[in-house]
């Protein structure tokens, strides 16, 4: 099986987010950059995992600059065969999803695995927007997916409960927890890292449709009420008659 | 005009149908348009979605959309925005809004904003809406510049609100394309508020020391109403199921409010409930940082305070 795996860089969860003077960029001096958990822990986990179980290969495409490597090197050393970087500095989702096509289109992949979301813009689009340019179907927040032949059954999550889907490949799936189990890359991965390929390619012409005007940090909360433990009526008093919640 | 994809599950629309239509008829409003909904597959009360808003409701009632295949529903949808010459397109950021909305750009070579979190501002022509980006920790205002403007809005954004009275239903007629997926099952958990949908959010930790302890947190949220949750390590172990777990990994909630008892309050556990309206905290440990994003803070052992708390609902109550 020739499968995919899209993965994007994020800062950490625990790096402090602030912005440049005017606002609209994210103030990137300190900031400790991640490959995004949903890509790394579980779509490109299950590719392997299928790999390993069925044979073929597993690529991972990044779209982004070449400070991304250091990503991806780490996605080769967890077990992916081959990589692609689109040498962009990718604007809106809809460029991103447009560069991934742009490269996928012809190469015959059986399946195209995202995350269900990245974490520091939580778009949960960009899957769903290069299944359309590639005319595949998608499953959404997968958390379980086995292969049968050239079919596979795929639990979804949806609110409060699951769906299972059966789809013949190509498909394009976006995977959630449960699909996978996280894996730390060892030496040897990391040595067989260094000689696996890493292709950069330039990025095809895109008109972008939406722009960052301005970010805005949340309004700071004020100081937390503390209630004494022995008088819950208060509380409650405070939630009905404050916070107007019950 | 703005159009609004409402959805519904079994024929009954969800409450982010009400508010989607309460959203695009405020859009629409702002912008000097009119409102519409559309409405795909079994729906037993259409109509009704004129008392949010909706001038007209669209109806393509094909026994092929009752489940979602984002596929199948975005040729639909798509054809309807062509059809019916809309500007805006309003959905849920539900796990059935996100599957459709990225294909619908790609389709109509339009701009979209994923989980929109309040009304877009529309001065000297350009039409720009917010969205909590990094996991929370901040906003984006973002413009679409395209002809048509998709935008998908989180849940619990703004409360449904009735401006009007039920209208006739439309029927729409657009090809529906053949299926390349098969659904084999959905289930449900019944009874309960799905998470994402909980307006009253009852949560435990570590705190708990067992599953067999938590008994007073499932009494506290049956006298609330509320929808029980949990933080990671505690369904990791298996005390809790995977269902329950919020955070940065798990479900994001954005509850009216969320109370937590025996949590740390963990960056990646506040990434998945900070946007909450309130938020209570009990917790034995003054310093335990989850008292920096509280609203209301209890520093007390939960074995106490929360069966306490349930008494003073139910109380609280007999009293109303
Ligand atoms: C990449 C990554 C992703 C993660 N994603 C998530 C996520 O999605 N969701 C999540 O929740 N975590 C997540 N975590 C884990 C997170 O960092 C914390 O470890 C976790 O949230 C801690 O859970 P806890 O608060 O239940 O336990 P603890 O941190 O052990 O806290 C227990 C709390 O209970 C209090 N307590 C103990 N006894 C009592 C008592 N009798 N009465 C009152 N209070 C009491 C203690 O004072 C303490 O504050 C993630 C971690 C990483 C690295
Ligand atoms: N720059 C990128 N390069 C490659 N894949 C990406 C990129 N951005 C997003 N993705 C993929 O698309 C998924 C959803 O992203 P988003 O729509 O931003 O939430 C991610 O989990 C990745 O799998």
């Amino acid at each position: 099986m020739k499968l995919l795996v899209c993965v994007s860089k994020t800062p950490d969860t625990t790096t402090k987010i602030t912005f440049n003077g005017d606002k609209t960029q994210l103030d990137t001096t300190g900031i400790q950059y991640i490959m995004n958990p949903y890509d790394e822990w579980y779509a490109l986990v299950r590719a392997i995992e299928l790999q390993e179980a069925e044979g073929g290969s597993v690529t991972i495409i990044n779209v982004g600059g070449a400070e991304n490597d250091s990503i991806i090197r780490k996605g080769l050393a967890i077990g992916a065969d081959a990589a692609v970087r689109i040498d962009t500095e990718s604007g809106s989702s809809l460029d991103v999803a447009k560069q991934i096509a742009a490269y996928a289109k012809d190469q015959g992949f059986d399946i195209v695995f995202f995350g269900k979301e990245t974490i520091d813009y939580n778009g949960s689009e960009v899957g769903a927007m290069v299944a359309e340019l590639l005319e595949m179907p998608f499953i959404s927040y997968a958390s379980k997916l086995e292969m049968n032949g050239d079919a596979a059954t795929i639990n979804r999550d949806i609110e409060g409960g699951t769906e299972v889907i059966e789809v013949a490949t190509p498909f394009a799936v976006s995977a959630a927890k449960g699909m996978a189990e996280q894996r730390i890359p060892n030496m040897k991965g990391i040595m067989t890292a260094k000689r696996k390929p890493l292709e950069v390619l330039a990025p095809v012409a895109t008109t972008d449709f939406t722009h960052v005007v301005s970010y805005e940090m949340p309004s700071a909360k004020s100081a937390v009420k503390l209630i004494d433990p022995e008088n819950m009526d208060e509380l409650v008093r405070l939630l009905s008659e404050e916070a107007k919640v019950l | 005009m703005v159009l609004v994809f409402a959805e519904s599950v079994n024929g009954k629309f969800k409450k982010a149908a009400f508010e989607a239509v309460t959203y695009g008829y405020q859009t629409a409003q702002l912008m000097g348009l009119s409102c519409a909904a559309l409405v795909l597959g079994k729906a037993a009360d259409a109509g009704e979605l004129g008392k949010y808003g909706a001038a007209k409701v669209h109806h393509l009632a094909n026994d092929q959309l009752n489940n979602l295949d984002s596929q199948v529903y975005a040729a639909v949808i798509a054809a309807a925005v062509e059809q019916l010459g809309a500007q805006v397109v309003v959905l849920s950021h539900t796990s059935t809004g996100k599957s459709i909305l990225g294909r619908l750009a790609v389709r109509l070579d339009a701009g979209s904003v994923p989980g929109a979190n309040a009304l877009p501002t529309y001065t000297d022509g350009v039409f720009a809406v917010s969205k909590p980006v990094f996991s929370g920790k901040a906003f984006a205002h973002i413009a679409i510049t395209s002809p048509v403007k998709l935008v998908s809005i989180m849940g619990n954004s703004l409360p449904p609100a009735i401006v009007g009275d039920a209208v006739a239903v439309t029927p729409l007629e657009v090809p529906v394309p053949a299926s390349r997926i098969k659904i084999i099952s959905v289930s449900r958990i019944e009874g309960t508020t799905p998470l994402p949908e909980a307006e009253l959010v009852v949560s435990a930790g570590r705190g708990m020391k067992g599953p067999e302890n938590w008994g007073i947190i499932e009494e506290l949220a049956k006298e609330l109403g509320a929808t029980t949750a949990c933080s990671r390590p505690v369904s990791d172990v298996g005390w809790r199921p995977h269902h329950e777990h919020v955070g940065q990994t798990g479900i994001t909630v954005r509850p009216n409010l969320y109370i937590a008892a025996g949590i740390s309050g963990a960056i990646q556990h506040l990434a998945g409930v900070n946007s909450s309206k309130t938020i209570v905290v009990i917790n034995k440990d003054p310093e335990a940082p989850f008292f920096k994003a509280a609203d209301y803070g209890v520093v007390g052992d939960l074995f106490e305070v929360v069966p306490r708390l349930t008494e003073a609902i139910r109380k609280h109550k007999q009293h109303a």
